[in-house]
């Protein structure tokens, strides 16, 4: 018998324009002791189904319009409040994305643990104080006795994430369920909290419902993955069928969005285009003796033509390098050169000109347009500042821009929230490319996109460098887009170059340490098997 | 080549929606709001009424009729008379040209001089920062009343001076407003984009900083407005202000206050002029809100 037992749920949102069916006669089922992933885009809808169960969504807006689920003998959609919450408490617990959020700040992670446990187990502070170093322990977090008495900001994301399993065990929970648990952790990270997931389901023998939006994430893990697409389920299976044989064409789109193999590599020798030597950002907290050291001595050329990746951990410095060489973050030593002229000094109109020969695309499509600008407006300011035309020809500059970059010209007039996130991300590509640069750094520009949206944004980028001969630093965490866009690859860890070559060689035989796990750590191992 | 940039730019602008600014946008969507519509026309309609008040008060200002003494709303006085035989509507009137003035200019300056102080602390940061921050501090430190006294014995009591001194106190809230707005917004990727852009710190601020920290500055400005109009009703209270036979609309409440047993009238009146403009600029404040938010949505 299925420990949970979703049946034709459906959910629909009521708002002013009309109601809008979220969750569209959804079935599925978690088995006991087994890991059950539910696989979607955003707007798939594959949370609100998890959030209905629970009676997390707001309502209003937010309406269960029919269905059961069977939890034990209960169904979890006729329960009242008080009796859901009980449920919510002990039986099933949550784990979700953000680890931040859902820890109180001025607490220390040992009375967060301890309050629960005196509340629901009625122990005292001595037996709740055992309890919880056993629960630390349990899920890996090294010399719990002294993390009990830290603060959740002295734990780096992974560790926080550890925290909150610790959290949801307390209750003895027969369900799990893990929101998007390590979106928002670095590979490495990410590789043990699905180990350590796997690991409590099979000790504690709980089921697990596992969301997310990557598939190579649960490729390892579950034991049964259901696919949702715009409400619906188009999907159910076993791993190795789903991904052997997929039936629905959304499958396929998915499977066929996890970025692999590599580009061919022109190997022939090239000028290089900036040299770094011996390149410092040092940063100076105040009341610090001790400077941040993000990016220390780093010397290493970009050839022209080239796409250079530049790989490493979120505090590796591979952002604050690639935003140095732009001259957003400061430099403290050494020297970059670009097309023999060293940047590090100028100033005003000097810098101005090679503001022109050198753009960034961000991370955060959501974060980098201006909200009160419409795209022309957008895409008009670079142009006309750098002379790149005059007003008399400007609408049909930005209609090439909107060409390049795959925008339908009616979109000329929006705002950027009207836009989706990846085409929020065209649009700052087409930013960038108005002032015809020679070189373009790209800061995780895919990381914060859907798996279907980031392959169309990888081939456009591609496609855009080939066209206008772009040299491109290419900065991500995910060593799978590098190996897919990148010629050449620099991987940094805490501030170093610690490898650099070829793609082929770097991903091939590796030989740091350092890039060895990067390279064991990449979701999806399953897959390519 | 240049038929063919011609076409291109035609078929852009064809397949375009209707285009539209920012401030037409906001404008079409302030349309839609009949509060702020109807708090704008309302103020309009008082803005109008001050200008004109020489040419169409029904009596002249200073005449009195003390053998009518204090008399209640009739035919002849819509609102009716106070104890020296005023018409009250008479009064209301030339007093909401002063109160009405001290509002917007005042506010004007505290607009000006705040929002361009908050958004270079702001956006500079650092040493220029701290120096011009603490400066604030200092300012706010300062009793109010006794800077008003100084002002007023050094220069000598005018109107214009009012308006400044008042203008020159609440601009201090507005700057740290702006400054924390502007901090939160430098952060931000876009502002970042257009330093790589290689738009200059003044462009930056003006075309991207600015107009993104409209929205609180706009309902602290609707705030500011009755706020300065008490305040002016206050010092003329205490003898700093406006004084007699100048009147506004303070004035007539606090005289009207001392008699609204006997004559309530004086009071409700002057009362009602001031609350009908409150009412209508925080209408009017939240509406531009709403208007000039381009994420509102668009039906």
């Amino acid at each position: 018998m299925s420990l949970l037992r979703v049946e034709n749920l459906e959910v629909s949102f009521v708002t002013r324009n009309g109601t809008h069916q979220a969750v569209k006669q959804v079935n599925f089922a978690v088995e006991e002791k087994q890991i059950t992933a539910i696989i979607g885009e955003s707007g798939s809808g594959k949370s609100v189904s998890c959030y209905a169960l629970l009676g997390l969504i707001p309502s209003p807006p937010g309406r269960i319009d029919g269905g059961a689920a069977h939890f034990g003998e209960r169904d979890l959609l006729k329960l009242t409040e008080d009796e859901l919450r009980e449920i919510r408490g002990s039986e099933i617990a949550m784990i979700f994305q953000d680890p931040m959020t859902c820890l109180n700040p001025y607490l220390t992670i040992g009375e967060q643990l301890i309050e629960p446990l005196r509340i629901h187990k009625g122990m005292s502070r001595a037996e709740a104080k055992i309890r919880a170093v056993e629960l630390l322990d349990e899920v890996g977090i090294r010399s719990p006795e002294q993390t009990f008495s830290s603060f959740p900001h002295e734990f780096s994301g992974g560790m926080r994430q550890r925290v909150m399993i610790a959290m949801a065990l307390i209750n003895e929970p027969r369900l799990l369920i893990a929101d998007e648990p390590t979106t928002a952790l670095d590979v490495t990270i990410q590789a043990q909290i699905l180990r350590l997931i796997a690991d409590l389901q099979k000790h504690r023998d709980i089921g697990v419902l596992f969301i997310s939006h990557d598939l190579a994430v649960v490729a390892d893990i579950a034991d049964h993955i259901v696919v949702m697409e715009k409400g619906e389920v188009v999907e159910a299976g076993q791993p190795n069928i789903i991904f052997n044989n997929p039936q629905h064409p959304y499958t396929r789109k998915l499977l066929a969005a996890i970025p692999s193999g590599e580009r061919e590599q022109q190997s022939a020798a090239r000028e290089a285009l900036i040299k770094v030597r011996d390149l410092r950002t040092w940063f100076y907290p105040v009341g610090q003796d001790a400077p941040v050291k993000a990016v220390d001595d780093v010397s290493f050329d970009i050839e022209r033509g080239e796409v250079l990746g530049l790989v490493g951990e979120s505090g590796s410095g591979k952002s604050t390098l690639g935003r140095s060489i732009m001259r957003l973050a400061p430099i403290t030593g050494g020297s970059i050169t670009f097309d023999g002229t060293d940047l590090s000094g100028l100033q005003g109109s000097n810098l101005k000109q090679f503001r022109r020969r050198m753009q960034m695309i961000f991370q955060d499509p959501f974060a980098s347009l201006n909200p009160r600008m419409t795209v022309y407006d957008t895409l008009a300011e670079p142009l006309l500042l750098h002379g790149v035309c005059t007003r008399g020809n400007l609408d049909s500059h930005i209609a090439r821009l909107m060409d390049d970059v795959g925008l339908a010209r009616s979109f000329i007039r929006k705002y950027p929230h009207e836009f989706s996130g990846g085409q929020r991300q065209r649009i700052a590509i087409g930013r960038a490319l108005a002032t015809q640069p020679e070189f373009i750094v790209a800061d995780e520009p895919v990381s914060a996109l859907d798996v279907t949206i980031q392959a169309q944004i990888l081939d456009l980028l591609l496609a855009l460098g080939k066209e206008h001969q772009l040299t491109m630093l290419f900065v991500s965490h995910d060593m799978a887009v590098i190996r897919h866009i990148a010629d050449r690859v620099l991987v940094m860890y805490q501030g170093k170059l610690v490898e650099s070559g070829l793609v082929k060689q770097v991903f091939d035989a590796p030989e740091q340490p350092y890039t060895q796990s990067l390279l064991a750590s990449i979701p999806g191992a399953a897959l390519t098997l | 080549m240049s038929s063919q940039v011609s076409t291109d730019s035609q078929g852009l602008l064809d397949e375009a929606e209707q285009g539209a600014s920012l401030w037409q946008d906001a404008w079409i969507r302030l349309r839609r709001n009949r509060m702020a519509v109807a708090g704008g026309v309302t103020l309009l309609l008082f803005i109008i009424l001050a200008i004109l008040t020489p040419w169409i008060a029904p009596y002249n200002y200073e005449a009195q009729d003390l053998d009518l003494g204090a008399s209640a709303p009739s035919a002849a006085h819509w609102l009716g008379t106070d104890v020296f035989g005023r018409d009250v509507l008479t009064q209301i009137m030339y007093g909401g040209r002063v109160s009405l003035a001290v509002g917007f200019i005042a506010t004007a300056v505290a607009l000006l001089i705040g929002v361009t102080w908050g958004a270079v602390a702001g956006y500079v940061g650092g040493r220029v920062d701290a120096v011009m921050m603490r400066m604030v501090d200092i300012l706010y430190a300062l009793p109010f009343m006794i800077f008003i006294v100084l002002l007023m014995v050094v220069f000598g009591r005018n109107v214009l001076l009012l308006f400044l001194a008042i203008g020159a106190v609440e601009w201090l809230t507005m700057a740290r407003i702006m400054r924390s707005q502007v901090q939160s917004l430098r952060q931000q990727e876009f502002v970042e984009a257009a330093i790589s852009l290689g738009l200059s710190p003044t462009a930056i601020i003006r075309k991207h900083v600015v107009p993104n920290a409209l929205g609180p500055i706009i309902v602290y400005t609707t705030l500011t407005i009755p706020s300065v109009m008490l305040l002016e009703a206050f010092l003329s209270f205490l003898g700093l202000g406006i004084q007699p036979p100048q009147t506004s609309w303070g004035l007539l409440i606090s005289y009207g206050a001392e008699t609204m047993e006997e004559y309530p009238w004086l009071l409700i009146f002057p009362g009602l002029a001031l609350t009908t403009t409150l009412f209508s600029l925080n209408f009017l404040g939240d509406g531009l809100r709403d208007a000039l938010d381009v994420r509102g949505s668009k039906d």
